[in-house]
């Protein structure tokens, strides 16, 4: 499990970013470019599409400790493979609305469409959501749902 | 044995001022399966490169990372850099350290760290690669063009021009299309039929131009670079070849009352007829269902006075069949049916009009060779109404919601047209708005209303009613607030425009797809606006979405640049991150087939080994076309067994890269 | 049903004698009293074991995969709600629908075993049903219920009396309908607890998972020729619950993978012998699914899209979740 405090015992949070290879990934990229900062606690792992991302990586990502899962793909209507974040973004809402009714912490998942141009947007948007995760603290719900007895 | 080399790049300061580029090859060389890591200034180097290469062959390494700059700047470089060295260019993983880590991050210990764990992700990763291999495909260096209308006329003579055959396939006896039943074009005014006509003859003299008239494409297979089609060509009764176009068959013809369909059933053409003067190819076309002798047996005449002797009525439907390298849809479009629209008296009143027909009764080769006469009583109107939106821009079922685009410029042709030929005639246009973007446009709809006096009423018509050989107008002008009512003795209806109704069908077999108003649809809106999604598939006109005659002469330009761009290749070579169907695990249920945007995906049947006293079954199972996957991976989330991946982004690697990052 | 029960026999037997079909599949008595066994009969002697009553509640249109691929026609008993899994199996040309013969049957609800031992019944000899009433012999007598307290859950909220598909159907002359709840009530239920009750409901009932994969045998709609969890190269696979995670992961995944193609046949929820409301999971995403992306019922026609393989391009998008009220 991944160390989650500061040296000054502040909570880090890990972050998982899915983002599409077309629109936010390069959005992350004009981020950099542009030496607008957002969490290093956040990681981008880059996929074709944001209809690549399965629930099943979500899923594991809570379950080896992460904090937060976001998903960036390009705005509805300009998906390079033209249909692929609608796919997305019907799965992602049917699979936030369920973590929602297991009583998981629906502000720890989130979709965001997120353009190539907009590298400010792209930067704001993870200085959100890190904030967001920070606030909420450890994901303790997701990992372990089972053991009573550690969340007691 | 994994044997992976990481090659951590300074980038001068821009990422070793914020990375401990030194730390990050020491830590990636304690990660299993690492057996070199070094760190460099400038990897994209020449210098860079030669090190990258050296390390490979001294190490025999089996997978590359490179920690650097974004993937999306030089991850090409880097393949090549490594298949230089004899590694296969897909074993290799590009960690991000420069763009989304050194220049975000200020503080080194913060930076270091990402990198680390950007760099034990892209090593979790390249593990798991697979050496991919391009696909290669042949091309069969001929288009096949559907539609014969200004669009698909455009496009073929610009692909012949390019040197490669072409085949247009036109549903109608003759090319042209609906350009050839317009009038007059805005905003010149110059007749359609002396722009038109030489390009329909250039397409038929052009020796790489094949027509196939009267004929429609009934199946096509394969995928880019090698469709095959099935071609009827529907029995015309008159043999092609022999007949001159002589028109002696067509004078003599005793079944006379048929509706002409080239001018919209405005007067009468006989059962063996030529559409129009100009048609191409000029060859006469038996109507079964009008012709005497197909109906009874008796008759002949046509075939007595034929000194050609072309007439064959046994002449039986031929299916041909051809390859092509790409296929351009030009269906086109036609004006709504106004059956519905009740209000505005369409069908109770000959003297209500749509624009189309308009432009046929002002037309010198129309049914009132070309002076502007009411259809019920033949006598000259006086005052004439336009009423525009007709089913553009509506928001009940009747009509279409998008606008029609060309019925403000057009109407205003007609308008001015009327006020030029007939000073006594008064002329009212309702409009919602007037749209006049484009070149020219604004300046000739001034020129209707300032020079021509042409009355432009802001609001819309409630109702037509045809009284005493009149129609009373009743109106509403929402500028001065009142009701307005006009007798008018003709009404022109500015019909909206949809798809032909073959669009449907024709993107069902083309697997291209086509949006709820049956237009079809871009592979990119803005980006990508004369292709389909499905490679191979172009689009030309008006079957894309409403545009007037110069954007549809444009785009079938462009639609020809990429088709030549296409055919000018001799091999096709495919992205290989592409997906991939893991048979013995697909069930055939269809998933991955219904979000495939692209028509990759297909099914076969397969024998399979099973356990059990029958030891094989046959099974339904999915094929991924590679020549056409673009490799988006919609079908590796759709599929509810994993049975399909995706190379290059594989569950497998995916998920270690997620457990990198989480360790 | 006991008229039913005759009808469908004759039924089976004509078509054995005519030779329209070598097999039927219907179902047989287990050990017990409420036990009853899908099975196949392959001629009309074998019918002699061939019973249909209160108990025979499993959905048989799953084992037609296997079956249907097997020489011959086979005919197959439908209850309504059975239909709509079939019709789901063959639009997804898991089942060849011409070797079948589908013969939709009555249904006025099924019995649930679990209700009547929980009214402390011992000890059963025997159970009739008599019309509204369902009379258990047992070694210390009798005991009687009113057959509406003790049938299934599904069927309080049935789907209705109507089969979307079948060749032939055998019918009651008077129909009994069951439904006295909305389906979606104890979803709603659930929605209306705070995210902190309603992860310690959904703790308590998922921690009693004993990854039996019950559900999973059962379910109509899980039918992978390999399940992703057994797939080693899905990197999910697990045979058990090695961490406190995986029966979370199992559950969501298995409900995310049939949304859309589910048919609510609840069979999940009556062969989970821990009984874990499964069926809670896979009405939420109906539920949402109805709401979001218009009603729509799996199973009710071989050709409509499912909804999570069609879009419109104005879906409501996922911040919905997130911007819901209440806390967290």
């Amino acid at each position: 499990m991944p160390v989650k405090t500061t040296e000054n015992g502040e909570f880090k949070p890990l972050i998982v970013a899915f983002c599409c290879n077309w629109c936010s990934y390069a959005g992350a990229d004009l981020a950099g470019t542009s030496r607008l900062s957002y969490p290093a606690d956040v990681k981008i792992i880059r996929v074709p599409c944001s209809c690549r991302v399965n629930p099943l990586f979500i899923l594991r990502a809570f379950q080896r400790g992460a904090d937060g899962v976001i998903i960036c793909g390009c705005h509805p209507g300009d998906c390079h493979y033209t249909t692929g974040n609608y796919y997305a973004r019907r799965r992602m809402t049917l699979l936030f609305s369920m973590l929602d009714y297991l009583g998981i912490e629906r502000k720890r998942t989130r979709v965001e469409w997120v353009s190539a141009a907009e590298g400010v947007r792209f930067s704001e948007v993870m200085n959100d959501f890190a904030k967001h995760i920070t606030e909420l603290g450890e994901n303790k719900k997701l990992e372990d749902l089972r053991c009573k007895k550690s969340l007691d | 044995m994994h044997r992976i080399g990481v090659f951590v790049c300074w980038c001068g300061t821009n990422i070793a001022a914020t990375v401990d580029v030194k730390a990050v090859a020491e830590a990636a060389r304690k990660e299993p399966g690492v057996v070199f890591a070094t760190d460099y200034q400038y990897m994209c180097s020449e210098a860079g490169q030669a090190l990258i290469r050296q390390a490979i062959k001294d190490n025999a390494l089996t997978g590359v990372v490179i920690c650097s700059c974004s993937p999306r700047m030089h991850e090409a470089t880097f393949r090549k850099t490594v298949q230089a060295a004899g590694l296969n260019p897909y074993m290799l993983e590009i960690a991000n350290i420069r763009e989304q880590c050194s220049w975000i991050h200020k503080d080194i210990k913060e930076g270091t760290e990402k990198a680390i764990i950007l760099a034990r992700t892209a090593i979790a990763k390249v593990m798991l690669n697979k050496p991919l291999t391009a696909g290669e495909s042949a091309v069969t260096k001929r288009a096949l063009v559907i539609g014969g209308g200004i669009a698909g006329i455009q496009s073929a003579l610009d692909i012949a021009e390019a040197g490669y055959e072409v085949d247009i396939v036109e549903k109608q006896p003759t090319i042209g299309g609906k350009m050839t039943q317009i009038d007059k074009t805005f905003p010149t005014l110059d007749c359609a039929a002396c722009i038109l006509t030489p390009k329909m003859v250039d397409a038929a003299q052009n020796e790489k131009i094949k027509i196939f008239s009267y004929s429609q494409v009934e199946e096509v297979k394969g995928f880019v670079g090698s469709f095959k089609a099935k071609i009827r060509k529907k029995a015309r009764f008159v043999d092609e070849n022999l007949c001159t176009g002589c028109g002696d068959c067509t004078s003599k013809c005793p079944s006379k009352k048929n509706k002409n369909e080239f001018n919209l059933g405005l007067d009468n053409r006989p059962a063996i007829y030529i559409p129009f003067a100009q048609a191409v190819p000029k060859v006469a076309v038996i109507d079964a269902e009008a012709c005497i002798k197909k109906k009874t047996g008796k008759c002949g005449l046509c075939e007595k006075v034929c000194s050609a002797g072309a007439i064959k009525y046994d002449q039986q439907d031929e299916i041909i069949e051809r390859e092509y390298g790409a296929i351009v849809v030009a269906t086109g479009f036609n004006p709504i049916k106004l059956d519905k629209y009740d209000e505005y008296a369409y069908s109770q009143s000959p003297d209500v009009v749509t624009s189309l027909e308009l432009e046929r009764l002002m037309n010198a080769a129309g049914p009132t060779q070309g002076t502007l006469l009411r259809p019920s009583d033949g006598t000259h109107p006086h005052t004439i109404v336009f009423i525009q939106c007709v089913g553009s821009r509506c928001d009940d079922a009747r009509g279409k919601s998008y606008c029609s685009k060309i019925c403000c410029m057009y109407t205003a042709k007609h308008a001015m047209l009327i006020r030029e030929k007939y000073p006594d005639t008064d002329v009212h246009v309702f409009y919602i708005d007037v749209r006049t973007p484009g070149k020219n446009f604004d300046e000739f709809y001034r020129r209707a209303v300032e020079q021509y006096g042409v009355d432009y009423i802001k609001g819309m018509v409630g109702k037509v009613i045809p009284h005493d050989g009149k129609l009373l107008v009743q109106g509403s002008d929402l500028i001065s607030n009142e009701q307005v009512k006009i007798d008018a003795d003709m009404v022109v209806l500015a019909a909206a425009i949809e798809p032909d109704p073959t669009a449907r069908s024709v993107a069902t077999m083309l697997t291209a797809s086509i949006d709820t108003n049956d237009f079809f649809t871009e592979a990119h809106p803005k980006l990508r606006p004369v292709e389909s999604p499905t490679a191979g598939v172009f689009l030309s006109g008006v079957c894309q979405g409403p545009k007037d005659i110069p954007e549809t002469v444009a785009q079938a330009s462009a639609c020809a640049a990429k088709v030549i761009g296409l055919l000018a290749k001799d091999k096709l070579l495919s992205n290989p991150c592409v997906a991939r169907a893991d048979e013995s695990l697909c069930s055939g249920c269809s998933v991955c087939q219904n979000v495939c945007p692209y028509g990759a995906i297909t099914y076969e049947d397969r024998e399979f080994r099973i356990p059990g006293p029958k030891r094989s079954e046959i099974r339904r199972v999915a094929q991924v076309n590679e020549a056409v996957c673009q490799g988006c991976g919609a079908c590796t989330v759709a599929c509810p067994s994993g049975a399909m991946d995706l190379k290059g982004f594989s569950t497998k690697q995916i998920m270690a890269e997620v457990d990198a990052i989480c360790r | 049903m006991q008229e039913i029960f005759g009808l469908i026999k004759e039924k089976a037997e004509k078509l054995f004698a005519d030779g329209s079909v070598n097999r039927v599949l219907g179902w047989k008595k287990g050990e017990t009293e409420y036990d009853r066994i899908p099975s196949v009969f392959e001629s009309a002697e074998e019918l002699e074991e061939f019973v249909y009553d209160g108990f025979c509640a499993a959905n048989l249109s799953k084992y037609l995969i296997r079956e249907s691929r097997e020489d011959g026609k086979i005919a197959v008993l439908l209850k309504p709600c059975d239909s709509y899994s079939f019709n789901q199996l063959v639009k997804e040309h898991r089942i060849k629908r011409d070797n079948i013969y589908a013969i939709g049957i009555d249904c006025d609800g099924k019995l649930d075993i679990d209700k009547i031992k929980a009214a402390g019944v011992k000890a059963i000899q025997s159970i009739e049903e008599n019309g509204s009433e369902v009379i258990v012999h047992t070694l210390y007598g009798d005991k009687k219920f009113n057959r509406q307290d003790v049938l299934l859950e599904r069927c309080l909220c049935c789907k209705g009396k109507d089969h979307v598909s079948g060749d032939e159907f055998i019918l009651a002359q008077n129909r009994v309908d069951t439904t006295v709840k909305d389906r979606f009530e104890d979803v709603r239920k659930l929605e209306a607890m705070t995210p902190d009750e309603r992860f310690e409901f959904w703790r308590s009932e998922l921690s009693k998972c004993i990854r039996c994969n019950a559900c999973r045998n059962v379910c109509p709609a899980c039918n992978c020729i390999k399940c992703v969890f057994d797939n080693e190269d899905s990197g999910v696979a697990a045979k058990a619950n090695v961490d406190t995670f995986e029966e979370n992961m199992f559950h969501i995944i298995r409900a995310f993978h049939v949304a859309g193609r589910c048919t609510d046949c609840g069979e999940c929820s009556r062969v989970c012998p821990q009984h874990i409301p499964l069926h809670l999971l896979n009405r939420k995403f109906i539920k949402d699914i109805d709401e979001l992306y218009g009603e729509f019922k799996a199973g009710a026609d071989t050709e409509t899209k499912g909804p999570l393989t069609d879009y419109r391009t104005g879906d409501a998008e996922p911040s919905l979740i997130s911007d819901r009220g209440g806390s967290n």
